[in-house]
């Protein structure tokens, strides 16, 4: 390849990277400043780009006034961690039987796992709203936990699979002649060296759980109700609290911002290998 | 190692298929169901099998037929521009320059960030009174009065299609740029020799040699889009002209009129269907 010179390089790379980046990197710029504003400034006559001096006064009202902030942040930790539990082994088993067995219908229930995400999530929200109802598990855990799980199935088996076809038949079949059974071998050979997959996979599910609105909103009350509902419910109490809403927002996408960058490697690599060899 | 007939394969999926009746296939019938009945729960007294009443409603409602063009232009705008600006990053990005991995990494950030989280961020971007676009547009002297963007029909609908592509990008990037990265170098080498320009290697090398990968995001996206609610429903509830499908059914089920949303949300997934059935051909072909 020819060495490009630096003047091309400028208009062909760092500018449009530039104008690219600062469209993506302001929102978040702007939600950051408006949470540490004092706040006879944030609703003075002129918009300052940095405030005048730095306060977290909107960080300890989030969390010392009738917000309740923690109860959601606790709603929302536990319902992502049971998530992640349940979706990764549920997908992890479908992913394995799929990528090393042959069986009638295996074609079908790939199939069926792929429609999964094709239904309108509000044709779903209806039924199910009903649904958990007559089972006594609206406003539960419960319900949410049931729902992320199904709809987070699809894509970790997607990428699930992509990493177990990754990995030779002939690590198991060594342990199989050795006398391991299979489940054994799965256990002794396989989740060792799929582990950071299943961290990346889990990841994934933690985003989505932890992320998700449109669910929680109908099926959680005052108590059981998750960061996204909780962050909604800002709005309206005493007008719209900026300064309150844009801390909760920082406070929500911290911990999703640093599992993502621990596992982005392994992610992309996942997401990217259904699509790219398919 | 690939074994026939064994009960183990069956045993294995049998507990993402079992969660996946419950969750899907389930309230699926029941909303089919649900849709040829009288079904609002403010009337129970009313509850009754209707026949086609909710579809042929739904027909004849103006703001239906609205929203559903609403909705092509919410998709074809929202994934046409997220296409276009994910694959320039993609394109970007493949190219090799200090600090790559760190711009990489931040730039998938939108993606991790809640719907609802995006909706409220870009609500106070564009506030009417103190929001940042309205300042500089103002400082650079393009407008002279304060636009109230969310509140008002023309500027409404631009504004919520502008955050969901801002919203979709990364995801593009991410995809587009491992197909990138697979396309093999011997091919622009040749190119080269033959003095192919900038341009000719993209339409002629590049585009094609991804073309599934384009597919494959496009439609996923496209899927997601059509469905997305939290977006327009936290910036303004799908007022001012910005009633997409899904915000319309989802506003008629928080009304509890359950029965005309069930049908709404079938005749959507049936329009979704049509979209999606060359993709799952192609699947299917695949793994045949």
């Amino acid at each position: 390849m020819k060495k490009q010179t630096g003047i091309k390089r400028i208009f062909t790379l760092y500018l449009p990277l530039i104008i690219i980046m600062l469209f993506i990197l302001f929102p978040f710029y702007w939600t950051f400043v408006t949470s540490v504003k004092p706040e006879e400034e944030l609703y003075g006559a002129v918009v300052t780009y940095w405030p005048s001096h730095i306060t977290f006064e909107a960080y300890r009202k989030l969390f010392t006034t009738t917000v309740d902030f923690l109860t959601a942040m606790k709603n929302s930790l536990i319902v992502a961690v049971s998530t992640t539990i349940v979706s990764l082994t549920v997908s992890t088993l479908a992913a394995y039987a799929f990528s090393r067995y042959r069986f009638a219908g295996r074609k079908f229930l790939m199939c069926v796992f792929l429609c999964n995400n094709m239904f309108p999530t509000v044709l779903l929200l209806i039924p199910l709203y009903s649904i958990m109802r007559s089972l006594g598990l609206l406003y539960s855990h419960t319900s949410l936990v049931l729902s992320y799980t199904t709809f987070t199935i699809p894509f970790s088996v997607w990428l699930l699979l992509g990493f177990l076809n990754d990995l030779p038949m002939s690590l198991e079949e060594a342990a199989l002649i050795d006398g391991c059974n299979r489940g054994n071998a799965f256990i002794k050979i396989i989740l060792p060296i799929l582990g950071p997959c299943l961290v990346a996979t889990g990841v994934y599910i933690f985003m989505q759980s932890w992320n998700e609105y449109t669910f929680a909103m109908m099926f959680t009350n005052a108590e059981t109700r998750t960061i996204p509902v909780a962050l909604k419910n800002l709005i309206g109490q005493l007008g719209v609290q900026w300064d309150l809403l844009t801390a909760g927002g920082i406070i929500t996408i911290i911990p999703v911002c640093i599992m993502f960058f621990f596992a982005q490697k392994r992610l992309v690599e996942g997401l990217t290998a259904g699509a790219v060899k398919g | 190692m690939v074994k026939k007939r064994s009960i183990w394969p069956y045993l294995l999926v049998a507990p993402a298929v079992l969660v996946i009746l419950c969750v899907v296939f389930v309230p699926v019938i029941n909303a089919i169901l649900m849709s040829f009945q009288s079904y609002d729960l403010r009337r129970p007294k009313d509850i009754g099998f209707t026949g086609l009443a909710n579809y042929i409603e739904a027909l004849g409602d103006a703001k239906f037929q609205s929203a559903f063009f609403k909705t092509i232009i919410w998709v074809v705008a929202g994934v046409g521009f997220q296409f276009l600006f994910g694959f320039m990053l993609a394109l970007l990005l493949n190219k090799s320059f200090k600090g790559r991995g760190v711009v990489r990494a931040v730039s998938m950030i939108p993606w991790v960030t809640p719907g609802v989280l995006i909706g409220l961020m870009w609500s106070w971007i564009y506030d009417g009174n103190r929001g940042v676009l309205n300042d500089i547009l103002m400082k650079l002297h393009l407008i002279n009065d304060k636009i109230p963007f969310l509140a008002q029909d023309g500027t409404a609908f631009p504004g919520v299609i502008v955050t969901i592509i801002w919203q979709g990008i990364p995801f593009f990037a991410l995809m587009l740029l491992a197909a990138l990265q697979g396309v093999s170098t011997d091919m622009y080498e040749a190119a080269d020799i033959d003095g192919a320009v900038g341009w000719q290697k993209l339409f002629y090398i590049t585009i094609p040699s991804i073309k599934n990968t384009i597919f494959v995001t496009a439609l996923l996206r496209v899927i997601w889009v059509a469905n997305s609610v939290d977006v327009i429903f936290n910036m303004t509830e799908g007022r001012f002209g910005t009633l997409t499908m899904s915000v319309y059914v989802y506003q008629k089920g928080n009304a509890l009129d359950l029965g005309y949303a069930s049908a709404m949300a079938i005749i959507m997934a049936l329009c979704l269907l049509v979209v999606a059935i060359p993709y799952l051909r192609s699947n299917f072909r695949e793994e045949g």
